[in-house]
């Protein structure tokens, strides 16, 4: 097991510029993140979270700027198997004729041979990392016959078994039942524990309070960045969502 | 037609093979079937089911040109397969017309040219063969054309086969972790132009697209598992063709169009009956007597 150096930096993003055929998707966005972090990642939609999460993983080339993570180029992030993304739910064809087992193996795909045939090794880790999200009794259920909250545990697993050491999660809490939701939530202390880095997507912005300690809000480029007690203030929420009044988005109680 | 043979089920199946022509038929129509049948599971996941419909019928112009050249016509389609699917992104990306529509009219428009074509260019190319096939025709040197394509692509299916299965899945994911998802969607358009090439000659160019897209469909209604889902199609992908080209021999009925007519019964009655995803369901019948 590396030993990991908390006081280098995971992730670092600088001066990054997305652009689909001229229209600009992201601009002059930057992050900087160290191990152990746990990031929320707030806009409305259309306001750059999804793309910021492709040009990290190398999804979407960026225009402008730098991304380096673990001081090195996101190629060689990806040959390395250093970040694992967690899709949202509707982002995946649910009736894709495909069983949990062979989803979370999916993970070890990137360190297989070219015919991606698993070794002891890679069947342990699917096994271990479908236990710590408590699937076992689905191996070898199709996705198709999974709650929504079982599928979201189920591309957990994946992450897990990816042994990555970053984890983008696509709203991680969206449609998923209390059960799950726990169980997310005790990994990401365990997750954070081992000194991995995190950065999640939400709506909602009673998990930003309770779980993040750093929260980055944007709106097509960075509206405010920190730590979660100073940023994420009833002013920098209202701009960020384009003037509708935090009232509004928190509730009545707040 | 000679309606004294049918008296046993035998002589049904073994009178046809006494001819050349026949077994030359069933041999090819199986191995294209095969090639079809495989790469069509993958589409019906990926939704390319519109672009096996545009490769198909944008090989026409290749044929044709390869025939006036002299050139094998599998290169010229393969090329017109692949620059179409070209067309179609570039089109995509530098206007604001919707991809359904792109696709929609680079196909027909090279479609066109290849009849235009054929009108213009005297040579011996049989219009009526490109467009419904003609497996009881078929010459040696497309016969070997015919074994060396389905090996070319049955192989290449089958080493990428899980790399596919992802990038059909999850591409981000895949592009995540390292895998060259260029590679990969463009290794599947190559195969696709190459079966396009190689089903064009059982079913003709009109009716491949149901070899491309009919198999992987009716194996989606029976199965829950990816490979079980493979199997299933090239299997119905086979079956059909031998109907087809029985059916067509004893009724004198036109081959490639007897071949998509026996898939997509077979694709009804998967739809009817499959156990889990049929109207019918079978499985909650036959639970009755248990």
């Amino acid at each position: 097991m590396e030993t990991i150096n908390y006081q280098n930096f995971r992730i670092e993003a600088e001066n990054i510029c997305v652009d689909y055929n001229g229209k600009v998707a992201l601009y002059d966005a930057n992050l900087r993140l160290k191990p152990g972090q746990i990031c929320g990642l707030v806009g409305m939609n259309g306001a750059g979270k999804t793309t910021f999460f492709n040009a990290l993983t190398g999804f979407v080339n960026i225009s402008k700027g730098k991304i380096r993570i673990n001081g090195e180029s996101v190629r060689s992030a990806q040959k390395d198997q250093t970040i694992a993304y967690v899709p949202q739910n509707e982002g995946i064809d649910s009736q894709f004729p495909i069983s949990v087992w062979d989803v979370v193996m999916m993970g070890r795909y990137g360190s297989m041979n070219i015919f991606r045939s698993p070794r002891e090794s890679d069947v342990q880790a699917v096994k271990d990392a479908i236990e710590r999200v408590d699937l076992t009794d689905h191996l070898s259920t199709p996705i198709g016959n999974l709650s929504g909250g079982q599928r979201k545990r189920t591309f957990l697993a994946r992450a897990i078994a990816q042994r990555a050491s970053i984890l983008l999660l696509d709203e991680p809490f969206s449609g998923v039942d209390i059960r799950t939701e726990k169980l997310i939530s005790e990994l990401f202390i365990e997750f954070k524990n081992e000194g991995k880095t995190i950065l999640l997507s939400t709506h909602d912005m009673i998990h930003v309070r309770e779980f993040c300690d750093l929260v980055l809000l944007i709106n097509k480029t960075v509206v405010a960045y920190g730590e979660t007690s100073e940023v994420f203030t009833p002013e920098n929420i209202t701009t960020t969502f384009g003037g509708i009044s935090p009232d509004f988005l928190f509730g009545p109680e707040s | 037609m000679e309606l004294c043979s049918f008296l046993t089920l035998d002589s049904f199946i073994t009178d046809p093979l006494t001819h050349d022509f026949m077994r030359k038929a069933l041999l090819m129509s199986s191995l294209v079937a095969a090639v079809c049948g495989f790469l069509s599971s993958y589409l019906t996941l990926k939704g390319w089911a519109l672009m096996g419909d545009a490769v198909s019928h944008s090989v026409m112009p290749g044929v044709v040109v390869a025939y006036a050249l002299g050139l094998p016509f599998s290169l010229g389609a393969f090329i017109f397969g692949v620059g179409s699917v070209a067309l179609i992104g570039f089109i995509k990306q530098k206007s604001r017309v919707k991809e359904d529509t792109v696709i929609g009219l680079v196909f027909t428009g090279f479609f066109a040219l290849g009849i235009v074509l054929v009108s213009k260019i005297k040579s011996n190319i049989d219009l009526h063969s490109i467009l419904f096939g003609s497996p009881l025709g078929i010459s040696l040197s497309d016969v070997k054309q015919t074994i060396f394509i389905s090996l070319l692509v049955v192989i290449l299916l089958s080493i990428f086969r899980k790399d596919l299965m992802l990038y059909c899945f999850d591409p981000r994911h895949a592009k995540t972790v390292g895998i060259n998802v260029f590679f990969l969607h463009y290794l599947l358009l190559t195969c696709l132009s190459l079966a396009a090439v190689v089903g064009l000659q059982s079913v003709g160019i009109i009716l491949v697209v149901a070899m491309l897209i009919t198999p992987g469909a009716t194996a989606y209604l029976l199965t829950d598992k990816f490979d079980n889902m493979t199997v299933i199609s090239v299997l119905s992908a086979i079956i059909s063709s031998l109907i087809g080209i029985y059916v067509s021999f004893w009724f004198d009925l036109e081959t490639g169009g007897s071949i998509v007519l026996a898939q997509t019964f077979i694709f009804l009655f998967a739809f009817l009956f499959a156990p889990r995803y049929g109207i019918f369901k079978l499985k909650k019948l036959f639970a009755g007597y248990k």
